[in-house]
């Protein structure tokens, strides 16, 4: 009787690369829900421009490159990137810089860098920094959470799909009553007129540990993190480094300086630095591969983020502290190799490779 | 119980290595089933690694039951090569080519031996006596003689590996099955403790080893108790047991050496370097049956097992029985089945039909239904997830390896370990891109043999073509030197005739 031939080994895990970047579309969910509880529904029209701008993009380039197309798009690896730049961005933003940013995200910095796999940057993270310093005012255009403040209108649904098609809000309302400074935007401009902490955080738009509505959109993007984490989509290594040495620096600050140096709660809890600490920094192609170097990275963008904040002019420092670390990563790399067995640490190559030797036996 | 010298009966669980899983109770619900001698045995005379062989029958020879039908040539580093004996008894019907299992649909020569139901036992090598009695070399000479290989699969000369006399001074015995499905060598534990138990001692004798370690599994607790209940009722406290985790590959005898021993085996050395020697628990018991029944290596227990197979069983089979007849023992395969694969799932070999033989190789058969085998999908690109790495038994970057691979970088290869890959095929398991690394691997191994042989060949003409131009400038100064002296020579007795001239016209003016 015949059979089917085949290579070993025989068996491979049901993790593949589509069903990878699935589990992180899912993990996001929670994130996104929150933020709609709070910001409206700017982030779904955000992520559905977004998505459809990158497939869209996607296919073209892929056809350009000649590469087969089915595969590559099916693998939802440019809808995360998609969504993960939507979540970064306003939740009032004109559709033309929505997919100005993913354009340059998927067409330059993944696929002229060779596509999945080969780019040197996080395709979200060098979007955002195309769109942050190509259109700085639209990117300052912030809201505020409902939250009952009396003297805030909430641009309402309707509202914010007008302004994401039209780029302008609809008759009767202003920028000025809609936009509000995010809380990390409020420390740094409000620090620099020489206010204490003490007074800035009496502002309603603070919470409990970071901003108002930010701090629960946080935990939810926390929830989806151990999400991943649970499933082994991603290590511990990276979102324990990044915290940690955020909030050690952070630490550090506040002891410091109270008065001027917010505290590690409200630098963990602001800001994407969840999002980037489970989602961000662990993106596989970008960051560093061993474990060691994984430590490295995550120390790297927490550092870096720290001094963002507090020295830099950008009120968020998350995309230029990864960019920053993606282009260390294969030095990090080089350099935290892991010892291979039968070698001492010092041995860099095998000299005696023409050596006649035992064969291994083959495994019980 | 003497006190164990330097090695862990409980080794810690190492970090590496993949957790599968096992389907292996199945086959161990029946005891071993003694196979009966089947009508025809196709027997492979190259049953040795690294070996050529010739036969010592004719066609249409009668043969008895354990008769040494081949012998093998230039032996590999050791006394003697170990030969090949009849699993039945009968006549030699055909002595050519024959498929044999492989990678490749690879023929090689084979004898193949027609029966004549009757089994008559070789008596040659009866009354052997006590080996532990013999000398070291007598037991290697005899355990080549009896055609003894090992069992584990890689057929390696046991004699060969026993020679290292002197060096070693731990014997480990692999119990530890850990690829999924394969349990020969679990229920040789539990039924025949005795045995490898003797056979221990007789290579411990053979090698002068003051100890033994065999090395079982965390999830073998029956074999392990057989194996404590044996020692006990022996009495004998050199040979201890280890209980490694039961994870995949812990049974590579480099990790095994890790593990219990807590030593890692240099890069390039062999495991005798560094004073261990790791044998199969069935090329033990192989040996004990041999000195004390006078049975050479003619039959070894195969694990025929899989969803494809009716009932799974572990088979006591003669060397030589087609495994399509093996898989009629077993109440036969399914309709169903379709892919055969020899050894286990990660490393296994895939056949491409039946009417193979079971060689000395063959530790187990699984038939496969197509929901067992993992459908091939398309090659991603790598996205460095790094899960590779994590997995990998030797603590290698399957990454790198394979970007170095695909660049046919020979030096980059050696740099980031490729010696030290035992093609276990845990970063394949746990590859989201399916990228074929194993295969891949093994593939850039031969490429750097290749390369390495063609650089010995060229410094080797270098050297030649060195020495000769040294030759022929040797030759050539000494032809100059010989005609400066000659030219010397001439101008010395020119000068000596002119001034004789010189003298004589003046004598005659004078």
């Amino acid at each position: 009787m015949f059979f089917a031939s085949g290579i070993a080994p025989h068996w491979r895990t049901q993790d593949t690369v589509p069903s990878m970047m699935r589990q992180v579309i899912y993990a996001l969910v929670p994130g996104i829900m929150a933020h709609v509880w709070f910001f409206g529904i700017g982030i779904l029209i955000n992520c559905l421009i977004a998505s459809t701008a990158a497939v869209l993009t996607e296919v073209a380039v892929l056809w350009l490159r000649g590469r087969p197309i089915r595969p590559f798009v099916s693998d939802y690896s440019a809808v995360v990137t998609a969504i993960l730049l939507a979540f970064c961005l306003p939740p009032l933003t004109p559709w033309w810089v929505t997919v100005t940013g993913t354009f340059f995200a998927i067409a330059i910095a993944k696929h002229l860098y060779g596509g999945l796999g080969y780019n040197v940057f996080n395709p979200a993270m060098a979007g955002y920094a195309a769109v942050i310093v190509s259109f700085p005012e639209a990117l300052n255009f912030w809201t505020a959470p409902s939250i009952g403040d009396l003297d805030y209108l909430a641009p309402s649904g309707l509202a914010t799909l007008h302004y994401a098609m039209t780029g302008a809000l609809p008759d009767g309302m202003s920028i000025d009553a809609v936009s509000r400074a995010t809380p990390l935007d409020l420390v740094k401009t409000e620090l620099g007129m020489m206010r204490t902490l003490s007074e800035i955080r009496t502002s309603p738009l603070f919470g409990d540990l970071g901003g108002r509505g930010w701090e629960w959109i946080s935990n939810f993007v926390i929830l989806g993190g151990f999400w991943l984490l649970f499933r082994g989509i991603i290590r511990w290594q990276v979102p324990v480094a990044m915290l940690g040495s955020l909030a050690v620096l952070s630490s550090i600050g506040y002891v410091v300086d109270s008065a001027t140096n917010p505290g590690p709660a409200f630098q963990l809890f602001s800001g994407g630095t969840m999002l980037c600490a489970f989602f961000i920094a662990t993106d596989p192609v970008s960051g560093a591969t061993t474990n060691a170097g994984r430590i490295i990275f995550g120390i790297g963008v927490g550092t870096l983020i720290y001094l963002i904040r507090t020295w830099g002019s950008y009120a968020d420092g998350i995309s230029f502290s990864i960019l920053l670390m993606n282009m260390a990563a294969p030095m990090i790399d080089r350099y935290t190799r892991p010892r291979v067995y039968g070698r001492t640490s010092g041995q860099a190559q095998h000299k005696d490779a023409a050596q006649q030797k035992e064969p291994p036996d083959a495994i019980e | 119980m003497k006190t164990p010298v330097g090695f862990n009966l409980q080794p810690p669980r190492p970090l590496w290595g993949i957790r599968p899983p096992t389907r292996k109770s199945a086959s161990m619900l029946r005891p071993i089933l003694v196979a009966y001698a089947p009508e025809r045995v196709v027997i492979p005379i190259r049953q040795c690694l690294g070996m050529a062989a010739a036969p010592i029958v004719e066609l249409g020879q009668q043969v008895q039951t354990g008769q040494p039908i081949a012998a093998a040539i230039h032996a590999f580093g050791g006394p003697s090569g170990p030969q090949v004996h009849a699993s039945i008894s009968g006549t030699v019907e055909s002595l050519g080519a024959h498929a044999v299992p492989g990678p490749m649909a690879s023929e090689e020569i084979c004898v193949t031996i027609r029966s004549d139901g009757l089994d008559r036992r070789f008596t040659g090598y009866d009354g052997l006596g006590d080996p532990l009695q013999m000398s070291p070399e007598q037991i290697c000479t005899l355990i080549a003689e009896a055609g003894i290989v090992g069992l584990g699969g890689a057929m390696f000369s046991t004699a060969s590996k026993l020679a290292a006399r002197g060096k070693v001074h731990t014997l480990i015995l692999n119990g530890a099955e850990c690829e999924p499905y394969i349990t020969c060598d679990e229920i040789l534990l539990r039924e025949h403790a005795a045995e490898v138990l003797r056979g221990a001692k007789i290579m411990m004798r053979a090698l002068g080893a003051t100890q033994a370690v065999i090395g079982v599994e965390s999830d073998m607790p029956e074999a392990r108790v057989a194996v404590h209940d044996a020692i006990d009722a022996d009495g004998c406290d050199d040979v201890h047991v280890s209980v490694v985790t039961a994870k995949y590959p812990a049974g590579g005898e480099r990790q095994l050496i890790q593990l219990i021993m807590g030593r890692e085996v240099p890069e390039g050395a062999l495991p005798s370097d560094i004073g261990f020697v790791c044998h199969n628990v069935g090329t033990a018991a192989a040996i004990a049956d041999f000195f004390r029944d006078g049975r050479p290596l003619i039959s070894r227990i195969v694990t025929v097992t899989g969803s494809g197979i009716n009932e799974p069983l572990n088979i006591d089979a003669r060397i030589g029985t087609l495994m399509a007849d093996l898989s009629e023992l077993a109440d036969g395969r399914r309709d169903d089945a379709s892919h055969l694969i020899m050894g286990g799932p990660m490393m296994g070999v895939s056949l491409p039909n039946d009417e193979l033989p079971v060689t000395k190789a063959t530790n187990c058969l699984i038939l496969m239904q197509p929901r067992e085998i993992s459908p091939p999908r398309r090659e991603m690109p790598c996205i460095r997830c790094g899960e590779c790495n994590q997995v990998c038994p030797a603590q290698l970057l399957p990454q790198e390896l394979l970007r170095a691979s695909r660049q046919h970088d020979i030096d980059a290869l050696r740099e980031f370990g490729l010696d030290a890959c035992i093609e276990c095929g845990c970063c394949d398991y746990v590859c989201p891109s399916y990228i074929p690394l194993t295969a891949r691997f093994a593939a850039s191994k031969l490429e750097a043999a290749e390369h390495d042989a063609e650089m010995a060949q060229a410094v080797r003409a270098r050297a030649r073509f060195e020495a000769r131009e040294a030759r022929l400038a040797g030759a050539r100064e000494a032809r100059e030197l010989d005609l400066k002296a000659q030219v010397v020579e001439a101008h010395v007795s020119e000068s000596i005739a002119d001034v004789m001239a010189r003298v004589n016209a003046r004598d005659d003016q004078g």
